[in-house]
């Protein structure tokens, strides 16, 4: 474990706060300030984070960055923070779309402009701390954080039925954290029977061996919690009212960042923490997986609402990041990790779209477009490249990221795998059929006839998206650099760890030479 | 030059970049130039290729390029890079050839569009992903090509995207061409799975070939007939040919550039270039024959009773790769890749000789309202009626070698004269619908408004002189696969045997299903040797008289006595009801799988969505919401309190539960 001398993940947690309570004492009236101020704060903060990426050791397999100081030492609270490959990718993800969000909020948000930037930068700090902390009190406090600011972003700068939706979104993510916090307590207090030792670092906690019963016990009530971020089937309906009636930037963030903090809670602590439970739970898993990228394909379909029918899409994409993470293979795992950053950029990049166009029309309903093509040509380009990003064309980032997954898991289950393929078709079905109501046709709204094409600003923030969308299609070696020691680890990690519960249990209890040879066949 | 290879998809890519990044203020002129010279700069270099492969001796024909690794995962890896070798550079030169000839036409053709530039990136874009798809050296890559030229063909079909029927035909091309691709990518991750399991992880071309021994036959039975799945959408055939029909919508040269010449034989090629991994998979040999048959004669049938001149040579497409797979399918892939290039010289120019018409007849295509323009535009005339006999496979063009090629392979190859006579009898189906077209166009009565007819006229050089070109070829293009019974000596099957060597599929073919006619003569591996010598000319001529005879009937039908046809129709109402319906296969489809997919989208979308689902949530929240009310008259009302009191309370008892359980 390398300490570094400069607290760099600290000052990128903090960063963002400070801009956030210096603009507390900002004018209001003063809004272009208070822009330019945030938009600086959003900069400076994606500048410091962009050493991180080079800086990091591709081939250490530790934790980097890593700052460590007593916060409650007589419970076992520490202030830990590090990372590794897989969270590296998610904070620079986090810094630039907050950027992104920054910059396309500029004309949308005209009332509590103040109140609203706070919010934001407010946001970012929770957001990276979760993304950096390995202490669990230190998680669990970053987690929650989250929710606060993006209850606020719908609940106050939301569309019409925005109560609604925030209460629902509320409701649903603190019903998972509950679950959470009894499971850390009672992981917290097994380890000190075990070991007597208080601790709440995860690093710790790792080496835990616990029985598999209780070990489904806990991982369930965190699986749980972070499915429904996720969000799986079946409990993803607050996701599209979430989507539908939060601001664009709220969408972005929700989509970008917020979501993988569910799929990235599986891989850093559902999953290792209790991996025997998790290894067992590779059918239920996978079959929801399955189940969410078909059902949420085929119900994305029926929107008429465009914000709902890319809500929906996220449920499908997100169920691949989920057959992937549980097919527990490198393709799996890896693409799963790639199809996160992908569908931070792809998704993030179509609530962009819909956002801008929503400035212009004031609806989002499919039915009162078509013919945008012809009087948007730059956004129909923009529009296109995103929706083929969506669909995972070849030679975008979305490709590799769904092959890699499909190919883990149809190496792991071909039953699985098989299905899962199906998205494929359904993908392009739905987004393309979208594209062409939006897009094609003739102009037969009066409204639409004269929409002004993408300024300067909305076409400098899809360009950088399209830029990731290609880079990240045709050179991902790049990106996968940066996690391969990482997942190799954590799967040899899982492996062993799971296989060694067996030896514990098969000591104590029946014998289980049946399933463990099922789980090395899984595995391999 | 085998550094260089990458050059030849380059220079599309870069004058699509040019165009469109740049283009927005460029002239048409420029645009025009930019365009057509990428293309023409990718044939210059294949030719230098090909050139140098002359001087090679066979066997070190290969050139090979990685760039760099492109998606590497754990074991796992592939790269981009491109390999050139007797194959790819026959496909590399009828891509460049061809698109660049089409390029030029295109200027022509669409020159008052307002979509010039958008037309002419997305061109350059196509050739850009089709020379990926055949220089690529690996699976995926090829894969990378596959898509890239779907999503072009959806471009360009949907090119004059305000007319819905145009958006729809865009829109359907791509997703039925998805079902195929499902199919492929389960192939890929099949083969992938298998030969990793092996611990050989690779998706090169050049090592599957290697390690190809490791598949057993049971998978490579499976996984060849995966891959064959996205053939039949990508080119195709029964039972996803539904899109290229549809697919004329799009400008006409764009038909004869995607969907004839190039993008729809990729299914070809991509057999032909796994052709290591068919051979060994005899049942999926026998399957692909019978389907490309059934294609070629079923889609042949149709194309009798169309009236709509870019219709009939669509279904003449679908008709005719299914030919080329007849080929391949009996392990003749010489025969296959052959019979692909003189179609891409005939049928490329068939659709621009259409293109010329409508460009005459102010865009007119029911060919009802056409004829008497043999005198009006006589270049169009003359190139359409070389087109025309080289297609109804008439002795001396293009098309009678390479079709007899096939129809010879199929029987011979597959023992049976069944798959011979369905053969021949669409041949002459295919005289009789070419000419049928060809005589209500050109010949007799000009059926045209007052109007048209004002504003007939010959199209310009630009469009005429890839007409002549191609005209010319057509008749040539045959000259390199002479069979040794006529004196030739095959040379495209010489040049092609470092890639498809020598397989004797004869031997290991257990075909013949309907079990008739193992002709003695056709036992021979080598087809045109001993006794078989006498069998190939019987058939050849049986051919050459079943298509005369198609012509003969069009000519009966439609030049001596055009009362025949009505009389026909009338007397046959419902079955020409049912043809020219195309046999209802779309309105089928439609009800089973477009229907039932809103259907069931209905029900996941309305019952279980919205009513089971949020039901519950909303109900627990209503529950909640009960309790909380109750508890606020006690309590003082504040929301945050009694939320806090809820999550409180919950986790005391749920704590409390599973310290219990534990």
């Amino acid at each position: 474990m390398t300490v570094m001398s400069v607290p760099i993940l600290s000052f990128l947690i903090y960063f963002p706060l400070l801009g956030a309570v210096i603009l507390l004492f900002a004018n209001r009236r003063n809004s272009l300030f208070i822009k330019v101020f945030t938009l600086v704060i959003s900069l400076v903060e994606l500048a410091a984070s962009i050493p991180l990426f080079f800086k990091f050791d591709d081939a250490a397999k530790t934790m980097q960055f890593v700052e460590k100081a007593d916060w409650f030492p007589e419970w076992g609270i520490s202030y830990l923070l590090g990372i590794d490959g897989i969270s590296l990718l998610l904070v620079l993800l986090t810094t630039f779309l907050t950027v992104i969000c920054v910059l396309c909020s500029w004309k949308a948000i005209e009332e509590r402009v103040k109140e609203y930037y706070i919010t934001f930068l407010f946001l970012e700090t929770a957001m990276i701390g979760t993304l950096c902390a390995l202490d669990l009190v230190l998680f669990y406090v970053f987690w929650e954080l989250m929710l606060i600011p993006m209850y606020l972003l719908i609940g106050v700068w939301g569309g019409p039925r925005r109560i609604y939706a925030a209460i629902k979104f509320f409701l649903f993510t603190m019903a998972g954290s509950v679950l959470m916090l009894v499971a850390i307590l009672t992981l917290y207090f097994y380890y000190y029977n075990a070991t007597g030792i208080y601790t709440f670092s995860v690093l710790e906690l790792y080496k835990a061996s616990i029985p598999i019963v209780k070990q489904y016990w806990l991982f369930g009530a965190f699986a749980l919690s972070f499915a429904i971020k996720v969000p799986m089937f079946p409990v993803h309906t607050w996701l599209p009212d979430a989507h539908t009636e939060a601001p664009t930037a709220g969408s972005v963030i929700l989509a970008g960042v917020l979501l993988k903090m569910g799929t990235y809670g599986f891989i850093r602590f559902a999953i290792p923490l209790f991996p025997a439970a998790a290894i067992d739970a590779v059918p239920l898993m996978s079959v929801l997986a399955v189940i969410g990228i078909i059902y949420g394909a085929i119900v994305s379909m029926m929107q008429p609402d465009l914000k709902r029918l890319i809500a929906f899409s996220s449920v499908s994409h997100l169920g691949y990041v989920m057959l992937g993470i549980f097919a527990f293979n490198m393709q799996g795992v890896q693409g799963g990790i790639y199809q996160m950053l992908n569908h931070g950029i792809s998704t993030g990049g179509l609530f962009l779209i819909v956002g801008m166009i929503y400035e212009r029309r004031h609806t989002r309903m499919i039915s009162d477009f078509g013919g945008i093509a012809k009087v948007m040509p730059i956004f129909a380009v923009f529009f296109m490249i995103i929706t083929l990003s969506s669909i995972a064309l070849p030679g975008t980032n979305g490709f590799v990221g769904e092959f890699l997954i499909l190919l883990g898991a149809f190496k792991s289950n071909v039953v699985y795998g098989t299905l899962a393929t199906t998205g494929v078709v359904l993908g392009a079905v739905y987004m393309l059929w979208m594209f062409q109501r939006v897009m094609f046709g003739v102009v037969t709204k009066e409204e639409n006839k004269n929409l002004k094409d993408l300024g300067g600003r909305e076409i400098l923030i899809l360009v950088s998206m399209v830029f990731f969308i290609i880079l990240m299609g045709v050179y991902p070696k790049m990106f996968f650099k940066k996690m391969d020691t990482t997942v190799v680890e954590y799967l040899a990690f899982v492996k062993s760890k799971s296989a060694q519960s067996r030896v514990l249990e098969q000591n104590t209890v029946a014998p289980r030479v049946a399933r463990e040879e099922a789980n090395t066949n899984l595995t391999r | 030059m085998a550094d260089l290879i990458w050059l030849i998809p380059a220079f599309p890519a870069i004058g699509f970049l040019i165009n469109g990044l740049l283009g927005v203020r460029f002239p048409k002129t420029l645009t025009a130039w930019v365009a057509c010279l990428s293309v023409i700069a990718s044939f210059a270099v294949s030719a230098t290729i090909f050139v140098q492969f002359l001087q090679l001796p066979p066997e070190s024909r290969v050139f090979e390029k990685t760039v760099f690794d492109w998606i590497v995962s754990g074991d796992f890896k592939t790269q981009i890079g491109f390999r050139i070798d007797a194959l790819s550079i026959i496909m590399c030169l009828i891509v460049s050839g061809v698109g660049s000839l089409i390029h030029i036409y295109s200027v022509g053709y669409m020159h008052d569009d307002p979509g010039f530039r958008r037309y002419f990136t997305y061109l350059n874009l196509f050739v850009f992903m089709m020379l990926t798809l055949v220089t690529g050296d690996n699976v995926l890559l090829m894969f990378v090509g596959w898509e890239g030229v779907g999503l072009c063909s959806y471009l360009l079909i949907g090119f004059w995207y305000e007319k819905d029927s145009a958006a729809n035909a865009g829109k359907k091309a791509f997703i039925v061409n998805r079902i195929g691709d499902f199919g492929f990518l389960l192939g890929v991750f099949l083969m992938v799975g298998t030969l990793g399991a092996a611990g050989v992880w690779t998706l090169k071309f050049s090592e599957l070939q290697a390690n190809v021994h490791l598949i057993g036959p049971g998978l490579a039975t499976a996984i060849t007939l995966l891959f064959f799945v996205g053939a039949t959408g990508k080119s195709a055939q029964i039972p996803l040919y539904v899109w290229l029909p549809d697919a004329m919508e799009g400008p006409t040269p764009v038909s004869s550039l995607i969907h004839a010449a190039t993008m729809v034989t990729a299914g070809v090629y991509m057999i032909a270039r796994l052709n290591f991994l068919y051979v060994l998979a005899p049942t999926t040999l026998l399957i692909v024959t019978v389907v490309g048959l059934l294609t070629a004669f079923f889609a042949a049938t149709i194309g009798c009773a169309q009236y709509d001149i870019k219709r009939v040579l669509a279904y003449s497409t679908v008709s005719q790769l299914g030919y080329m797979f007849v080929g391949v399918g009996a392990g003749a892939y010489a025969a296959g890749i052959f019979h692909l290039m003189t179609h891409a010289f005939f049928k490329g120019l068939l659709f621009l000789a259409a293109g010329s018409v409508m460009h005459a007849m102010s865009g007119e295509l029911d060919m009802r309202k056409m004829g008497g323009l043999r005198k009006k535009i006589p270049i169009t005339y003359w190139t359409t009626f070389i087109a025309c006999l080289a297609i109804a496979g008439i002795p001396g063009l293009s098309g009678f070698f390479s079709k007899d090629e096939i129809l010879w392979m199929a029987f011979s190859r597959h023992h049976s004269f069944w798959f011979w006579l369905l053969g021949a009898i669409t041949a002459g189906m295919t005289a009789f619908y070419m000419f049928r077209m060809f005589f209500n166009t050109f010949h007799g009565e000009c059926r045209a408004s007052e109007e048209v007819k004002h504003h007939i006229h010959e199209s310009p050089k630009v469009m005429t002189i890839p007409l002549m070109i191609l005209a010319v070829l057509s008749i040539v293009g045959g000259y390199v696969g002479v069979p040794h019974l006529l004196g030739g000596s095959n040379h495209i099957e010489k040049w092609l045997e470092p890639v498809f060597g020598h397989h004797a599929p004869a031997a290991t073919m257990h075909a013949d299903g309907f079990g008739i006619v193992s002709t003695a003569f056709a036992s021979s591996a080598e087809p045109a040797a001993g006794g078989a010598a006498g069998a190939e000319m019987m058939l050849m001529i049986g051919a050459i008289i079943i298509g005369l005879l198609g012509i003969f009937i069009a000519w009966l039908f439609y030049v001596k006595n055009p009362e025949l046809p009505k009389k026909f129709v009338q007397k046959f109402q419902g079955l020409f009801t049912l043809v020219h319906n195309k046999y209802f296969v779309d309105e089928l489809y439609g009800f089973i799988f477009v229907r039932g997919l809103f259907k069931i989208g209905a029900i996941c979308k309305e019952f279980f969505d919205e009513t089971i689902i949020d039901g519950i949530i909303n109900g627990i929240a209503a529950a909640l919401y009960g309790i909380g009310s109750l508890i606020r008259r006690v309590q003082n009302g504040l929301v945050q309190g009694y939320a806090f009191a809820i999550i409180f309370g919950a986790i005391i008892v749920i704590g409390y539960l599973i310290s219990r359980i534990l």
